[in-house]
């Protein structure tokens, strides 16, 4: 096919048996250690069994239908299959869940039976499941199972949610990257990773979380000139430089 | 109309434009008002645009004040200062002037009881052009409200030459239907029609181009014509045609006549400036969208051209009756075609207005998601017995036929999402009382129904600004993001360069080089209506009505009828050639741009499973032309199999689900019924983000609840009005064994059109992946060049392309 997926297959033979032969996945190497972006906006870590994902936003259906707004109340189950079936098919040995993963205090209340059955399932399969804290939840709820850390660093990278200026070798969520490229005419905006070899922002995971162009003011003074981006679009990565991509608005 | 009044009667008045019947309207409520004056809303006139309902207001106000009646007429829309808003529901004037939007407001306010008791009658003008529509269905359940509200109060409905004149008594009627018994209670009333109007066809000078929309070739003659009229009005039917023919005459212009410019987009006071130009008579020539089609009376119009073929009898019709308001003398029109197939379709049209044969359109049921916002409406008004609004609700004519289980589904959805296993039983908008009332939960819903009132949804626009001068007008925001700063394009008349955006506005200065990029806006561009399809392959089947048509056209279909074979009419002419490497099939349908779209999409899903290798296709009114690697012949297939009707079952429920034109629409169904909210001014979200949180509502939708109520409302949308499915299962049934397929060696004459569009498609929907795919390998070959395989033509993908016409 394409140079891009014909690199990306190459390299993803190096790494762990469960990414082989699948060529979906981006091959991304960050201060050293080999990861795998994944379409589903999950990133791979193979040689440390990580699995990490950002952003769930669990119940953030029922938190907009308490205020009138009559969502549909299958968000949580959404993501929860998508993660399910990422960790069925990866089986990592940790999964990092990188803080926004209830969208509010009293997700855990609304949650229908079901899904927290099928949470702790999840959280139970994986040997270690870590809940960083995020804005939106600084006390996760007790009861899912697994563990909560503010951030947590593993060789030479460090997990948390928010990004912080000058930080090196982080890996965050918060600020739901998207990127938007013109092609023929056309305008495509997907969810993104975006790093710039200190900092690598992961996209959101759940099913009802937006994105932000990373060409927005949010991203100042975060990301070093020349980051690059990888979007996933219908089940692929692409990557494309900074230079390459259109704000939402000019600034 | 006075004798219907004094009856109580109600009445629909159908006159060409101009008739007067605006003012016969009101004579009725005038009369009765100077007779006996009282207080109190009497009349309340409806109109589809403020700007008629400020129109109407100013006209009535000149003969209130010669007369010295005691009556005060106001209007009420969306741009009513607040002040004034609240006086009117205290202290009601005689006559309200208002649109469907404001009455939806009005009547969900708790004091609309009192305020409309007393009124006597309800006034809807443009009544074509709101029938049929969801604005249409938010009006007839308004309306339904106002009967409860108000029982002696009669309906009258003014509207302009329509085919089917039941169907708007149906739609006035207080009991929702009109059936020729002596229960109907909707007089019809017909204006004077006029002399027949004088419509001829310009034979250019030129050749008649193969392809295309501006009719370019024929501007000098355009502009002889409008040398030798007063005032002419020229129609065209998009708004970047509207550009574009108005730069080609201003470049003929030499005696530097005012023509002006006037569509949609365009700042309202830019168009009310060329409206008052044209009243006085500084103007000699207007050029024109649908912008015009409805509403303010001109002074005399000499003479109207339409560009392009008009698409609709009906509409043909109304747009001539612009010209010469004096009824005693015909109107005059010239049809300008600007393809080969325009000039058939301008002679079906043509003949289609001297047999006095209009278009009839199919009523379609109400939305689900306009009765849901309406719902919520009078909920917010007072708390109500769902048995009695369910009568309320049936007693609107495009709700007649609503079961009590689909109401009560969409009630049900109001009040707690109306998602399975009662998700949401504690989140309820409206409650049950111990009366068996319905009650909304609390204030917030009320607010939140007012702040979201209306059904139209339309796309983000972007003010348009001459550097930090005036504001020439709106476009919409996916088009401002096409461009870089430096592009040049086409709009209000001139050529522009895009500098940048800055505060939710696109600046721009004049002049700047290059090619323009003319405005392709997203709407205004209408199918060609069955029965001028109808006219047009009547005419292509008999060599004896080609008398009078262009040689060069007729050379056309004589070459045709040498090197293939005409159409016939009720049956389908397909032919298939080889030409540049690939196999083309053409098939001439003739059922409109929208249905061949779909029949594209239906039919490459077909032609893959049989192994053909689709490769792409194009669509025009007319035809519809797909591209493969194989040919049927060659994997013995034949036409009856790959044009059964079974590919509206399995083939084209799997396309809707995954089209962006579904996705489009449950975009604008969630925002009328309200689980997402409109944008409004000073609120950050943009018209896009919008569009991509009701994308990840409708993918969750989708696979968890396939039957909801609003994916039910999504796709009768879809069904019955952007893919046309009804008329493409109309069509295949109509053909089915009436197959002509010629096989040739190469590209009839008939085909040289379609295939010509084919270079100026631009490439959607599927194709993203490998746009996507060819960008990025693109940059990675200009940076490791060595890695870089031989190209792939995106023709070797394997998967269909949806061609769409640039225009």
């Amino acid at each position: 096919m394409i140079a891009g997926k014909r690199m990306l297959s190459a390299s993803s033979q190096a790494h762990g048996s469960a990414c082989q032969g699948d060529d979906s996945r981006a091959a991304l190497t960050f201060r050293g250690a080999d990861l795998l972006a994944d379409p589903s906006g999950a990133l791979l870590w193979p040689e440390e069994g990580i699995l990490a994902v950002a952003d769930l936003h669990l119940e953030k259906g029922s938190a907009f239908a308490a205020r009138g707004r009559m969502l549909p109340p299958y968000d949580t189950r959404a993501t929860l299959d998508r993660l399910a079936e990422l960790i069925a098919q990866i089986r990592p040995a940790r999964v990092l869940c990188l803080g926004d993963s209830f969208h509010d205090r009293r997700a855990a209340e609304r949650m229908d039976a079901a899904d927290v059955e099928r949470l702790c399932g999840l959280t139970a399969a994986v040997a270690d499941w870590v809940w960083i804290t995020g804005n939106h939840d600084p006390e996760p709820p007790q009861g899912f199972g697994g563990r909560v850390a503010a951030e947590l660093s593993v060789g030479p990278l460090t997990f948390r949610h928010e990004a912080q200026a000058g930080a090196v070798g982080e890996l965050s969520g918060h600020l739901h990257p998207a990127a938007a490229v013109a092609l023929a005419g056309r305008r495509v905006r997907e969810r993104c990773f975006v790093h710039d070899g200190a900092k690598l922002i992961l996209p959101a995971f759940g099913s009802f979380t937006g994105g932000l162009n990373v060409l927005d003011a949010a991203f100042d003074g975060l990301l070093a000139p020349g980051f690059e981006v990888l979007m996933t679009a219908r089940d692929r990565v692409y990557r494309f430089p900074c230079a390459r991509l259109s704000p939402d608005r000019a600034r | 109309m006075v004798e219907a009044a004094e009856r109580g009667e109600s009445a629909l008045l159908i006159a060409p434009t101009g008739g007067g019947k605006t003012l016969a309207g009101f004579l009725p409520s005038l009369i009765e008002l100077a007779e006996r004056p009282r207080e109190g809303l009497h009349t309340l006139y409806i109109s589809p645009l403020k700007a008629l309902a400020v129109d109407i207001q100013r006209n009535l106000e000149q003969p209130i004040a010669e007369m010295r009646l005691p009556i005060r007429a106001e209007t009420r829309t969306g741009d009513t200062p607040e002040a004034k808003r609240r006086r009117q529901r205290t202290h009601p004037p005689h006559m309200l002037m208002t649109t469907p939007e404001s009455l939806a407001l009005l009547l969900s306010y708790t004091d609309a009881d009192r305020l409309f008791r007393n009124l006597r009658c309800v006034i809807i003008d443009e009544l074509h052009a709101l029938a049929g529509t969801k604005r249409g269905d938010l009006l007839a359940l308004g309306l339904a409200r106002l009967s409860r509200l108000a029982p002696a109060a009669r309906r009258v409905g003014l509207s302009a030459t329509v085919a089917e004149p039941e169907r708007l008594l149906a739609w006035l009627s207080r009991r929702g239907r009109h059936d020729g018994t002596d229960s109907d209670d909707v007089r019809l009333v017909m204006g004077r029609s006029g002399a027949q109007a004088e419509v001829e066809i310009l034979t250019s000078q030129e050749r008649v181009p193969w392809a295309g929309h501006m009719a370019m070739h024929a501007m000098k003659e355009i502009y002889e014509r409008i040398r030798r009229q007063r005032t002419t009005l020229l129609f065209v039917n998009t708004r970047a045609q509207a550009e574009l023919v108005f730069q080609a005459l201003w470049r003929v212009n030499d005696d530097n006549l005012p023509i002006a410019l006037h569509h949609g987009s365009l700042a309202v006071e830019q168009r009310r400036k060329v409206e008052g130009a044209m009243a006085r008579g500084e103007l000699r020539a207007v050029v024109a969208t649908s912008s015009l089609d409805l509403g303010i009376d001109w002074a005399a119009v000499d003479l109207v051209v339409q560009i392009g073929a008009p698409k609709g009898s009906s509409r043909l019709v109304q747009r001539i009756g612009r010209a010469n308001h004096r009824l005693d003398e015909p109107s005059r029109a010239l049809l300008v075609p600007a393809n080969r197939f325009e000039v058939l379709e301008c002679r079906a049209a043509l003949e289609a207005v001297h047999d006095h044969t209009l278009d009839g359109e199919a009523p379609r049921p109400g939305g689900l998601d306009v009765l849901a916002q309406h719902l919520l409406g009078m909920a917010c008004a007072a708390p109500f017995l769902a048995d009695e609004l369910y009568d309320e609700v049936v007693s609107a004519a495009p709700y007649a036929a609503m079961t009590r289980d689909e109401f009560d589904d969409v009630l049900d959805f109001v009040a707690t999402g109306g998602y399975a296993l009662g998700a949401y039983e504690r989140f309820q908008r409206l409650k049950l009382r111990e009366d068996g009332r319905m009650a909304v939960a609390g204030p917030a819903v009320a607010r939140q129904y007012r702040m979201n009132v209306g059904t139209i949804t339309q796309e983000a626009l972007l003010r348009v600004r001459l550097n930090r001068g005036p504001v020439l007008g709106e476009v919409e925001e996916y088009f401002i993001q096409g461009l870089t700063s430096g592009d040049t394009f086409l709009f209000a008349g001139q050529l522009l360069k895009f500098l940048g955006v800055r505060e939710m506005e696109a600046q721009v200065a004049k002049g700047g080089t290059g090619d323009p990029k003319v405005p392709a806006y997203a709407g205004g561009r209408l199918p060609l209506t069955t029965h001028l399809a109808e006219r047009v392959r009547a005419m292509l089947a008999d060599p004896r009505q080609w008398d009078g048509l262009p040689e060069d056209v007729r050379e056309w279909l004589r070459l045709q009828r040498y090197r293939s074979v005409l159409p016939n009419r009720d049956g389908l002419l397909v032919e298939t050639f080889p030409k540049a490497g690939k196999r083309f099939l053409v098939a001439y349908a003739f059922e409109g741009r929208n249905a061949h779209q779909t029949l594209g999409m239906l039919l490459t899903r077909r032609m893959e499973r049989f192994g053909l290798g689709p490769l792409g296709f194009v669509a025009t009114d007319y035809v519809l032309a797909v591209w493969s690697l194989r040919s049927p012949q060659d994997m013995g297939t034949d036409m009856d199999a790959l044009f059964d009707q079974d590919m509206l079952g399995d083939d084209l429920e799997a396309w809707m689900d995954e089209s962006s034109m579904l996705r489009r629409t449950f975009r604008n169904v969630a925002l009328i019924a309200g689980v997402i909210d409109r944008r409004h001014p000073g609120q950050e979200k943009t018209g896009r983000q919008v569009t991509f949180s009701s994308d990840l509502i409708y993918d969750v939708l989708r696979k968890h609840d396939p039957g909801h109520v609003m994916l039910r409302a999504t796709r009768a949308d879809a069904a019955g009005g952007l893919t046309d499915i009804r008329r493409l299962s109309d069509f295949l049934a109509r053909v089915r064994g009436r197959i002509t397929h010629k096989d040739l060696d190469r590209i009839s004459p008939l085909a040289v059109p379609v295939i010509l569009e084919i270079g100026r498609e631009r490439v959607d929907g599927s194709a993203t992946d490998e746009l996507l795919a060819a960008a990025e390998a693109e940059l990675l070959a200009e940076a490791m060049p060595e890695l870089a395989p031989p190209r792939a033509g995106k023709s070797e993908t394997g998967c269909p392309q949806q061609g769409r016409l640039s225009l």
